[in-house]
């Protein structure tokens, strides 16, 4: 309300309409479209993984923002078959509502999985497999993902155009130079590139974002019985923190206070120094 | 005054965007020190990390060691050394920053620049003892060429000086003296201890006679970024989609405003075409649009711009963007081999891509002193200023501090971005100077490996006459044919029958015999061609330089037949003539040869000739077979 009172104290005095005054959202949003019409233009095939969590949803938000009301590209649920049961109702209602183009791939059993790993990670290494096998099957050469600088120190590291070589693999010690907006082009047949169009997001951004935009979520997130959701995983390895928050404004003021991490209720990143880095160097998310 | 209210008004409800601080400065001079301090100082760390950096320490048998908060990688724990770069958001007051840790090795370069090619302000920490060193005058350099314009210095460690004035003062002035050489303007020179917290966060009590800012003080004071809204329109093309029947052509504002009815000349063609409407989705309706704005354009009429063409005001001279395709530019160059005279890329400028040659490396930056030499190739991680030459007219911006256009990247045959370059303006043509524009081929290098089924590779044989050179190459074209790799043979006697029939025998024509077959193989290489070149090629340093033009495709193979059998041999009787006299110069007999010191591939004499053939052909298919 208050901007349109200032805008049209500037129209009178120069007579012109003048461009809104872009705030740290705005300028987080224009940026992310900027990225997502260069992933559309550059990388083909190419989808989004849509994880049914309140990033992703973002995500999908933000592409039809790039491109007019549309998602000129499939979204990808590469489904653990362990998900809660209102993410899978979630999904099904706005596939139909977004008018998505949604590909489904599943993931292999856990005995599959490199047993070294500690039990959570070997089981959210599962959904890198499945993964893989889709990126294979498509043949897609560009993959966009929701995952933030803020959520995990590995991922503070990472790039916007983020290239995996043979065998999906993240090759850390040596990431190409990314500036100015220029990001890398695959290079060698059988690369990929991962898009990471909401890198400089942090969490409290998303959810005053889903606030200004109203973007719909998962009921999950939502406290109920004192207990809610801050991130989604698979059942067996994401445990609900307490809160009271039952709205997007009382989850935003819960964040302002909070001094615990995002994925304080992910199992996996709590067994083990690396095994954050060894699971996306192999090409976790 | 009426502006000042709006001002007002305006920041009580306005969240600016964070700003992006980068911390660099020499290894080990205390960067990822300073940042855990500044983010305990500001209480900006999250429950639990503090104890995770206490455990990780500990189980190295470190006392706490601040940089565990950045180094999140196992590896850069391990060896105590930051690979790459991060971002760690804190906030003071009501200011959120966004810190970015640049690493110090120099090696990494690359990584640096892509943490702090967007930051607002810089912090360089030096060690006061040490002072300046080489990676000091270095981020320095890359801190003018990305234009950041606030750079706070901290002179870390003052502690170890005892917070002596007198001293501190001593390794302040050399550092603004080196800053500004550079032209930087320096906020702040704070002694400080980022370990112990002196003058980080809170005046130190061991330096009374400070009188300057905090670190936090002088973050506080760094001014947000200047607007681009006052300057003549700038949009490049991103895309032109087509949803629903309408034509968009998609953007990002670089500098000023677009509004409903402005007329815009489109590109270097000069189409010009009125805006129809700004279109957003799901967005307030407001007839017009500011820089930083992703947004779509109707045009009428509904041409359709290509990607890269840079919309600007048409009808107005004064607001339209330089034109020209010779261009000067300064350079940060992050190839792993030196930049020449001649080679081709493509210049990425916003969304235009443009094919350039270097015309001239008119400037190199001496590190030593940050003075400008003359040179003809700029080194890996060294700075320049060089001539572009495009293959035609080229709209662009000269680079400026705080903006966002202006800034090109070269990029090379394999997609890799190898130079960062903000561009200085048009290039004149200096006197006596060949105006040439070469172009370099579209078809990249993975485009040819799809199309040809292999690789190509320059095999560059060096030997004795007589060695075996040509057989062998010949041998080994005909073996490779047979497996469908298109090889050609470059060798000595059949390219001085044509190309280089006007050449003799003396050190320079040999050297200009050496310098065209290498050219000639370049070419071919490049067209996706296996090339052998059986050349004598007898001195060291014109192969350094055929290797130089080659570039990472250039192979040497030694054919080291010695002297002897190659003499008796004597296939063409030239060394029978040699010694009646007959040839001058002639390698072996009454001229040098310089055998490598260390080919890729050595084939001895004492092995049977299809040895050799077989050897060569399997080493070949090796490099070339994807």
């Amino acid at each position: 309300m208050t901007q349109t009172r200032i805008l049209s104290r500037d129209q009178s005095t120069t007579g012109l309409a003048q461009p809104r005054i872009m705030d740290d959202l705005d300028q987080l949003e224009a940026q992310s479209i900027f990225i997502l019409r260069e992933a559309y233009r550059k990388l083909k095939p190419l989808s989004l993984l849509w994880s049914l969590g309140k990033d992703s949803n973002v995500m999908v938000w933000l592409a039809r923002k790039a491109f007019m009301g549309h998602v000129p590209f499939p979204v990808m649920h590469v489904d653990t078959e362990k998900k809660f049961p209102e993410m899978y109702a979630f999904r099904d209602e706005y596939t139909k509502k977004w008018n998505l183009d949604l590909l489904l791939g599943y993931c292999p059993p856990v005995e599959e999985i490199d047993p070294s790993l500690p039990p959570a990670a070997r089981s959210a290494a599962r959904k890198t497999a499945g993964l893989a096998a889709m990126i294979d099957k498509h043949k897609f050469r560009g993959v966009i993902a929701g995952i933030r600088r803020d959520e995990q120190a590995t991922r503070a590291k990472e790039r916007v155009f983020s290239p995996r070589g043979a065998g999906h693999r993240w090759d850390v010690r040596n990431q190409p130079p990314e500036f100015w907006d220029q990001y890398a082009t695959p290079y060698e047949d059988g690369m990929h590139i991962r898009v990471h169009p909401l890198l400089a997001w942090r969490e409290i951004d998303i959810w005053r974002y889903i606030e200004r935009e109203g973007i719909p979520l998962v009921d999950l997130y939502f406290a109920k019985d004192g207990k809610r959701y801050r991130s989604l995983g698979d059942q067996d390895i994401t445990n609900p923190i307490e809160s009271n928050a039952s709205t997007v404004a009382e989850v935003i003021a819960e964040l302002e206070t909070s001094r615990t991490s995002e994925r304080a209720g992910r199992a996996m990143d709590h067994e083990s120094e690396d095994v954050f880095e060894r699971l996306r160097v192999a090409g976790y998310l | 005054m009426g502006d000042n209210i709006v001002t007002e008004s305006f920041s009580e409800i306005h969240r600016a965007a964070a700003t992006p601080i980068v911390i660099v400065g020499h290894v080990d001079h205390g960067k990822s020190t300073l940042i855990g301090r500044l983010l305990y100082d500001t209480d900006s760390l999250q429950d639990g990390k503090l104890a995770q950096i206490v455990e990780s320490s500990r189980k190295r048998g470190l006392a706490v060691e601040w940089s565990f908060l950045l180094d999140s990688l196992q590896i850069e724990r391990d060896q105590g050394v930051t690979v790459d770069s991060t971002r760690i958001p804190f906030r003071l007051g009501s200011r959120e920053f966004v810190i970015v840790d640049a690493p110090g090795h120099r090696q990494f370069l690359r990584n640096m620049i892509t943490g702090a090619a967007d930051a607002e302000a810089a912090v360089l920490v030096v060690d006061a003892k040490e002072g300046a060193q080489e990676q000091t005058r270095r981020h320095a350099m890359l801190l003018r060429l990305i234009g950041i314009r606030h750079v706070i210095v901290l002179l870390n460690k003052s502690d170890i000086l005892g917070f002596d004035e007198a001293q501190i003062v001593k390794v302040e002035s050399d550092v603004r003296q080196l800053l500004g050489r550079l032209e930087i303007e320096v906020e702040a020179v704070v002694p400080a201890s980022a370990r112990d917290g002196d003058n980080i966060a809170s005046r130190s009590e061991r330096s009374l006679w400070y009188k300057g800012p905090t670190l936090v003080e002088a973050l506080a004071n760094v001014p947000p970024p200047a607007s681009r809204a006052a300057l003549p329109f700038r949009m490049p093309v991103q895309d032109v989609y087509r949803f629903d029947g309408i034509r968009y052509v998609a953007g990002r504002i670089e500098r000023g405003t677009v509004r409903a009815g402005d007329r815009l000349s489109i590109g270097a063609q000069g189409q010009v075409a009125t805006v129809a409407e700004v279109c957003r989705w799901h967005a307030p309706e407001l007839p017009v649009a500011g820089a930083g704005e992703s947004i779509a354009l109707r045009l009428e009429p509904d041409l359709v711009p290509d990607r890269g063409d840079l919309l600007f005001p048409a009808d107005d001279k004064a607001a339209a963007p330089e034109r020209s395709a010779r261009i000067r530019t300064r350079l940060f160059w992050l190839r792993g081999e030196p930049l020449r005279v001649g080679e081709s890329f493509t210049l990425r400028l916003a969304t235009a891509e443009h094919d350039v040659t270097v015309a001239s490396i008119d400037a190199v930056v001496d590190l030593e002193d940050l003075t400008l030499r003359e040179g003809d190739s700029v080194p890996p991680d060294g700075f320049a200023e060089i001539t572009l030459a495009a293959s035609h007219a080229v709209l662009f911006d000269p680079f400026s501090p705080g903006f966002g256009d202006g800034r090109g990247v070269l990029v090379d045959r394999y997609q890799r971005i190898v130079g960062g370059a903000p561009l200085i303006g048009p290039a004149e043509l200096a006197d006596g100077e060949h105006a040439i524009h070469p172009t370099a081929s579209r078809v990249s290098a993975a485009r040819q490996v799809q199309a040809r089924g292999h690789k190509s590779g320059v095999f560059w044989l060096t030997g004795l006459p007589g060695s075996g050179k040509s057989t062998v190459a010949r041998a080994a074209e005909l073996a490779l044919s047979e497996q469908a790799i298109n090889a050609t043979v470059l060798d000595g006697d059949t390219l001085r029958a044509g190309l280089c029939s006007d050449l003799g025998f003396s050190p320079e024509d040999r050297h200009e015999n050496i310098r065209r077959a290498a050219h000639v193989a370049k070419i071919l290489a490049e067209s996706g061609q296996v090339v052998i070149v059986a050349l004598v090629s007898p001195l060291q340093a014109d192969r350094a330089q055929a290797r130089q033009i080659v570039g990472e495709n250039f192979h040497e193979v030694f054919v080291d037949t010695p002297l002897e059998t190659c003499e008796k041999r004597d296939p063409k009787g030239l060394y029978a003539a040699a010694r009646a006299g007959k040839i001058p110069e002639f390698t072996g007999i009454s001229a040098p040869y310089e055998a490598p010191v260390s080919p890729e591939l050595r084939l001895p004499a004492d092995r049977p000739e299809q040895e050799a053939i077989n050897t060569l052909t399997a080493f070949i298919l090796r490099i070339v077979q994807p």
